[in-house]
């Protein structure tokens, strides 16, 4: 049985758009030439591969569904009513294809590539005495990262915050981009008073420091009043829509918290673009208002516009981390390289030091932000070099 | 200039109100003083009595926006709205949630922790960043350069959170140079500083360098800097003293912007490195869920990012008198 979560959405709908403008584009000779001269920077290819990597991990572990619970002979249990019982947990396809490291799990603690656990413990010898030593690992030298204090393997772990980074990263730009595009649009294009309200709304938004305002949005949405998640009870679809948690609601407030940047940049484009010529001709033929903003307008800003998905793409990434550490990151029950460097703290502070499980963390997500950020400069300076300048 | 200034405070007025609506449309529309006192009182076995009986107490036992009940202009003052938002316009903070301490007391208290904590990274900051970023520029196209931006790439990809993490365990507690965390006050609190305003000034550089390094060079490509070296000048020269006052603009508004933010300190900082500064008391509210207190910083947060608008512009026609004429 097939389960959608609401931020499972979000990865479907971003990867179909990345799918659906790549296709789009490639017909095109300008995006054409952006790309050529995308693809003769090596380093930027390698990054994108790398980042390919990461959405395909995300994009495995967004593909879940239930399934059915067998007895110990292997026959499906039937339910009372004639109905098969499916088990309680969802497993991802991601789970399911690392389902040796995921189930390798130990008692606590053990070091990278270990064959006894961290602590000692009172065993029993086949004598009959007993002893205070390092008990063997139930799978030793397998735990290429170590085990957790709960047994479980890192790099496991690891692996399932990749999704959690991956779509606060385009999760929060999915909600940016079309705030932006359209109150940036608007108020270039109208002018007066309209860009008047606008500019008003957007100076206000962001003259509240963002980690404050997204602190204040999380206490409100994120807090347990509302953990349910927007899309909860109310729209439960076939069994499909599992209200999901605040890692939805940290996607949208991040985006309404930080839309205002790119808006800004929207709305002064429009201002330039307003008064082409080509968008003069097309007033002169008596389009209307609406056809040019989507005809001549929206076009001509979406280099801004994917410049700044890949530019924030690394700084909301980074975000998650510092909010997963002030207490209003997604809650504890889903992996995060944020909680990941959360318990890591105190790891860090036992006798002796554990450190694996921050070290996993750091890798994963250097891992992630080097590339996104060195694509983000590559595709900034084949778009638009001038924006280095800004 | 005088009638500048004046035009530019005005301007800002409209946009505090902004704010201070907004802060109230959050704290007391969408949750409502209900769910404060819910959370304040715990989830579970709560009366309405005992909900009210702390509404009343803390007083938000009054309608948010338009107390219909009442006449006149007491519609609008006997509100929360009133009551708890409209003071904030002139700092009056108001008593926190639950344990009823004066907030602006507090905070003027604490502001000093976080001064002392931010002033200094904040000034070593911006000048070992602006050191690297000239040596970078003026080395530019060389591998000095080249090996500088990428070091600044990299280090821009590693999340606050690890150099914070990392200084604690190595300088902190392997080498044991500094103590870990904590804060002592006058002299002796020099001792606590040194790792937070270490950390601070590292985990700042690689976004520092970079950006300062693209303005220079950005100055570096234009006409009177040719005029410069036409006339013979030495690079140093020309680089110290014609392009450094010129790049002076954007890296002004860069710095200027964040001198108010000194006295708010630092979120995760202070709480890493248990510095008893308003970002803790912050952190701390958050924790306990005092909506009072986290409604205050998020206000004052914001006067103080307006204020350093203010601020900016002021000194951009110090250094730009151009500005006065547009």
């Amino acid at each position: 049985m097939p389960v959608i979560l609401t931020t499972d959405l979000i990865v479907f709908f971003i990867i179909g758009l990345i799918v659906y403008f790549g296709l789009g584009a490639r017909g095109n000779g300008a995006t054409r030439g952006v790309w050529l001269a995308l693809r003769a920077n090596r380093l930027a290819m390698i990054s994108l591969a790398i980042l390919l990597v990461y959405a395909a991990g995300a994009l495995m572990d967004s593909i879940r569904w239930r399934d059915a619970v067998t007895d110990s002979s292997g026959t499906q249990v039937v339910a009372k009513n004639g109905g098969t019982v499916y088990s309680t947990e969802p497993l991802s396809l991601l789970d399911r294809a690392f389902s040796g490291m995921r189930k390798r799990v130990e008692k606590t603690y053990s070091a990278p590539l270990a064959t006894k656990l961290y602590a000692k413990e009172s065993m029993e010898l086949p004598g009959g005495t007993i002893t205070r030593d390092y008990p063997p690992l139930k799978y030793p030298g397998s735990h290429l990262l170590g085990t957790d204090r709960v047994g479980n393997d890192i790099v496991f772990t690891a692996l399932k915050g990749a999704r959690t980074a991956v779509v606060i990263g385009a999760g929060a730009t999915a909600v940016i981009i079309p705030f932006a595009i359209f109150f940036g649009v608007i108020a270039g294009y109208c002018g007066g008073f309209i860009d008047d309200v606008i500019q008003y709304l957007y100076t206000t938004l962001a003259s509240i420091p963002g980690v404050l305002l997204i602190v204040a949005f999380m206490l409100l949405f994120g807090g347990s009043g509302f953990q349910g998640g927007l899309i909860s009870d109310k729209l439960l679809f076939l069994g499909v829509f599992v209200p999901n948690d605040r890692l939805f609601w940290l996607c949208l407030i991040l985006g309404i918290t930080s839309w205002t940047d790119l808006c800004r940049l929207i709305r002064g484009e429009t201002l330039k673009l307003r008064e082409m010529e080509y968008v003069q001709a097309a007033r002169a033929f008596g389009s209307p208002g609406l056809k040019i903003i989507y005809r001549h307008i929206v076009p001509n800003v979406m280099h801004l516009v994917l410049i700044t998905f890949v530019l924030q793409f690394s700084g909301l990434v980074l975000a998650e981390a510092i909010l997963s550490y002030i207490g209003i990151g997604v809650g504890p029950e889903m992996g995060s390289w944020g909680n990941m460097i959360n318990t890591a703290r105190l790891e860090l502070s036992r006798e002796p030091v554990v450190w694996w499980n921050l070290f996993a963390a750091f890798l994963s997500m250097f891992g992630l932000v080097l590339p996104a950020n060195i694509f983000g400069d590559a595709v900034r300076d084949a778009l638009d070099p001038r924006l280095r300048f800004r | 200039m005088l009638t500048y200034i004046i035009r530019r405070i005005l301007y800002a007025v409209p946009i505090v109100i902004g704010v201070n609506v907004l802060t109230a449309l959050l704290f007391f529309y969408v949750n409502t003083p209900d769910d404060m006192a819910r959370k304040i009182l715990g989830e579970k076995n709560v009366t309405p009595a005992a909900i009210e009986n702390w509404k009343k107490d803390h007083g938000y036992g009054l309608p948010a926006f338009l107390n219909t009940k009442e006449a006149g202009l007491a519609t609008v003052t006997q509100t929360i709205f009133y009551q708890k938002s409209v003071p904030l316009l002139w700092l009056d903070f108001g008593r926190s949630d639950r344990n009823n301490i004066d907030i602006g007391r507090e905070i003027g208290r604490r502001m000093w922790a976080s001064l002392a904590i931010s002033l200094p990274m904040f000034t070593f900051g911006v000048f070992i960043d602006l050191f690297f970023a000239m040596m970078l520029a003026y080395y530019r196209g060389t591998y000095l350069d080249i090996s500088g931006v990428v070091f600044c790439v990299i280090m821009m990809s590693v999340s606050t959170l690890f150099y914070i993490i990392g200084g604690q365990f190595i300088l902190g507690k392997l080498l044991k140079l500094f103590p870990i965390s904590g804060y002592d006050t006058g002299v002796y609190s020099f001792k606590f500083l040194v790792l937070p305003v270490a950390v601070g000034v590292i985990s700042g550089a690689g976004i520092g360098i970079r950006f300062y390094r693209t303005v220079f060079l950005e100055e570096i490509n234009k006409d009177y800097i040719r005029t410069a070296r036409a006339k013979g000048l030495s690079e140093a020269k020309v680089l110290f003293k014609h392009a450094l006052k010129n790049a002076m603009i954007p890296v002004l508004t860069n710095v200027v912007v964040s001198i108010p933010f000194l006295f708010y300190g630092s979120l995760i900082m202070e709480s890493f490195f248990s510095i008893p500064g308003l970002g803790n008391f912050t952190i701390d509210a958050i924790q306990a869920q005092d909506f009072a207190i986290v409604r205050s910083m998020v206000y004052m947060g914001s006067i103080l990012y307006i204020v350093g608008l203010i601020l900016t512009d002021i000194s951009y026609t110090l250094v730009d008198p151009r500005v006065l004429f547009e």
